[in-house]
């Protein structure tokens, strides 16, 4: 036994004596690594101010009256009541205007859902400071990324956003009851979405921020509140009967719903 | 004898380990150990046949053929990407009973077609409603299926996935699944260094080992390099071809791409009404996509809905001219055709067999070693 607990001594001195060899080595790297971090640290204190950001909170409304789901009956335009089970749809190429024309793009693809508080509130950083007139965007994808394969994020396939059977994004899904529908259960279904004509359904909004318009400052967080309607939705241009289009599901009418979506947004004033 | 007893003395057992390992003991312990090894070592030792290593990955254009839609500067293939596709390709997990693989319709010796079924079969016996297309060549497709409702090779693995009569599975299953599957971890993990489990990652893999299934030495191929002649029979076929059908299957593909109307009569039970489900376009109505004629050979039944079952009946139906509405009125040239002509055309078709593509071993099921 005397002679393991040697071996192990013999053993234990041997690597003491190449530690220290390491050490001293170590020792050198640890040297130009620190000088390597002060040079990093000076050199980011002279960089200029952080770029702002601009948040975004989107609020669903029905009418006058905040989205809530399921339990409160709302009205359409004919006066058939009905409630909203899902509300769902993509943002995308998100865009500051100036009053001189120049435009700031804001990249970015986001899936806005009244189920998901988190995805309702849209953070874009890297915003150049100075006054903007008006705010755009997409409702919906664009082309190029309908038909660039397997992606990941916003427009993972995963999200249930997608047609398997048709390649395409669904751009806005709208789910509900409504006494007057003639879907089994009562149900309505609006699910929208094609990039091609001639059943394009990618919509542009304009939201213009009024007389002050919007300022943004650097090292400031800077933020804005929009308002989707889900009235406006079922009206203007196509006043939508329930017993008559209670399901949309592929292309087939979907460009009715896409133009009542367009102008679904406004700013809320009120914040 | 128990060596837990304390009456055992050194000098009764002779030497005693200090680790308490008597000789006996050590001899039972090695034949255990040998025995494990040698049982590991045959379920691991990975058979050549099986084993894809970068160079069986090379990729060079084969001659005549236009560039690729498909782009694999954005997913490139590796050894471990490709392998992890063939193992997705071949494992029913991505059904949602784990009964069905991709390879259960899509048979390697049918150029990834199926063989004798005429529509597609699914989970618990139901069957689809369109025949197998073969898989090959896939990288030169700008859109896929039979109405060319996909427009990219790595989306078109959902559509099988989340058809009710196919694999009827939902693709947060599918990916349940894998990411509780420990071996796929470690798969995913060597393919994209990450052992996080995506959709992306998913279908990139699959389209890793799709978009490799080339077929480019058949004998027509060999015959436009100049490295193999045509009989008698084959030659007049392709010349019978090349004035009669190369309007819609173009050579090198034999495929334009196009979604055309053939005049045949829409089945009343399936009532498929071809390309116009996806465009909506009037026009498009009973239109399908021009099929690629490699491998013909082997990728009987033919058309959408596999109501031909021999390339005798095919020929037979452009030159019978008995066409429904609509058709495509380039078709017209084909009515006529004598028995021998046909004869001849399919001698020719018989040429696009690629038989180092139907018994290429990277494709080969990896579950049978």
């Amino acid at each position: 036994m005397s002679k393991m607990k040697k071996v192990r001594h013999c053993r234990r001195l041997l690597s003491k004596t190449d530690a220290i060899g390491v050490k001293i080595k170590r020792n050198r790297a640890t040297v130009v690594l620190y000088v390597a971090a002060l040079l990093f640290i000076t050199t980011s204190f002279t960089t200029p101010v952080e770029k702002a950001k601009l948040f975004i909170h989107i609020e669903h409304y029905a009418g006058m009256q905040p989205l809530q789901m399921d339990t409160v009956y709302y009205k359409n335009e004919l006066g058939q009541t009905f409630t909203v089970s899902r509300f769902r749809y993509y943002l995308s190429n998100i865009k500051l205007k100036k009053t001189d024309g120049t435009e700031v793009n804001l990249p970015g693809y986001f899936l806005v859902d009244e189920a998901d508080p988190e995805s309702k509130s849209i953070t874009l950083s890297h915003v150049p400071e100075g006054n903007y007139h008006a705010l755009s965007f997409t409702i919906g994808v664009d082309s190029l990324h309908n038909c660039s394969g397997a992606q990941s994020g916003a427009l993972d396939p995963v999200n249930g956003m997608f047609w398997t059977w048709n390649t395409g994004y669904i751009f806005m899904k709208m789910e509900g009851h409504a006494d007057a529908s003639t879907s089994p259960g009562h149900i309505f279904e609006y699910h929208i979405g094609g990039y091609m004509a001639p059943n394009n359904c990618i919509r542009k909004a304009e939201l213009d921020f009024g007389k002050k318009g919007l300022t943004i400052y650097d090292n400031k967080d800077n933020g804005i509140a929009i308002k989707a309607d889900v009235l406006q939705l079922l009206k203007t241009p196509t006043t939508i009967d329930f017993s008559r289009l209670s399901s949309v599901t592929d292309f087939h009418n979907a460009t009715i719903i896409a133009d009542n979506y367009a102008d679904m947004f406004t700013i809320n004033a009120d914040e | 004898m128990s060596l837990r007893g304390n009456k055992i003395t050194a000098a009764q057992k002779g030497f005693l380990h200090p680790l308490g390992f008597n000789r006996r003991r050590f001899v039972y312990i090695f034949f255990f150990v040998c025995s494990l090894y040698f049982c590991f070592s045959s379920f691991t030792e990975t058979n050549p046949y099986f084993v894809i290593t970068v160079k069986d990955l090379e990729f060079t254009n084969p001659l005549g053929f236009p560039q690729p839609v498909y782009d694999f500067k954005n997913n490139k293939v590796t050894p471990e990407g490709f392998v992890l596709g063939r193992k997705l390709f071949y494992d029913p997990i991505l059904s949602k009973d784990s009964s069905v693989s991709c390879a259960f319709c899509h048979q390697r010796i049918a150029a990834f077609a199926h063989i004798d079924h005429t529509l597609s079969h699914g989970i618990n016996g139901s069957i689809g409603n369109r025949n197998v297309p073969p898989l090959q060549n896939l990288i030169w497709q700008q859109t896929f299926m039979w109405d060319g409702g996909i427009n990219h090779l790595e989306l078109q693995p959902l559509a099988p996935i989340t058809n009710g009569r196919e694999m009827a599975e939902s693709l947060k299953g599918v990916l349940a699944k894998l990411q509780n599957n420990k071996a796929y971890e470690a798969d995913f993990k060597s393919a994209f260094n990450d052992t996080l489990i995506t959709s992306e990652k998913l279908l990139k893999a699959l389209a890793q080992f799709t978009g490799m299934m080339i077929s480019s030495n058949s004998k027509y191929d060999r015959y436009v390099k100049g490295e193999e002649d045509f009989s008698l029979h084959e030659l007049n076929g392709l010349q019978l071809f090349r004035s009669h059908c190369i309007n819609c299957h173009k050579e090198p593909l034999f495929t334009d791409n196009t979604f055309r109307n053939i005049g045949l009569k829409p089945d009343t039970a399936l009532r498929d009404s071809g390309r116009i489900k996806i465009t909506g376009i009037a026009d498009d109505y009973m239109k399908f996509k021009v099929p690629g004629l490699r491998n013909v050979e082997m990728t009987y039944p033919y058309m959408h809905d596999g109501r031909f079952r021999t390339l005798q009946q095919v020929l037979a139906h452009y030159a019978n001219g008995k066409f429904f509405t609509n058709y495509d009125k380039s078709i017209e040239k084909n009515i006529g055709l004598t028995a021998q002509e046909q004869a001849d055309i399919i001698a020719f078709l018989k040429t696009l067999t690629d038989q180092q593509f139907l018994h290429d071993r990277r494709f080969a099921d990896p579950n049978f070693r």
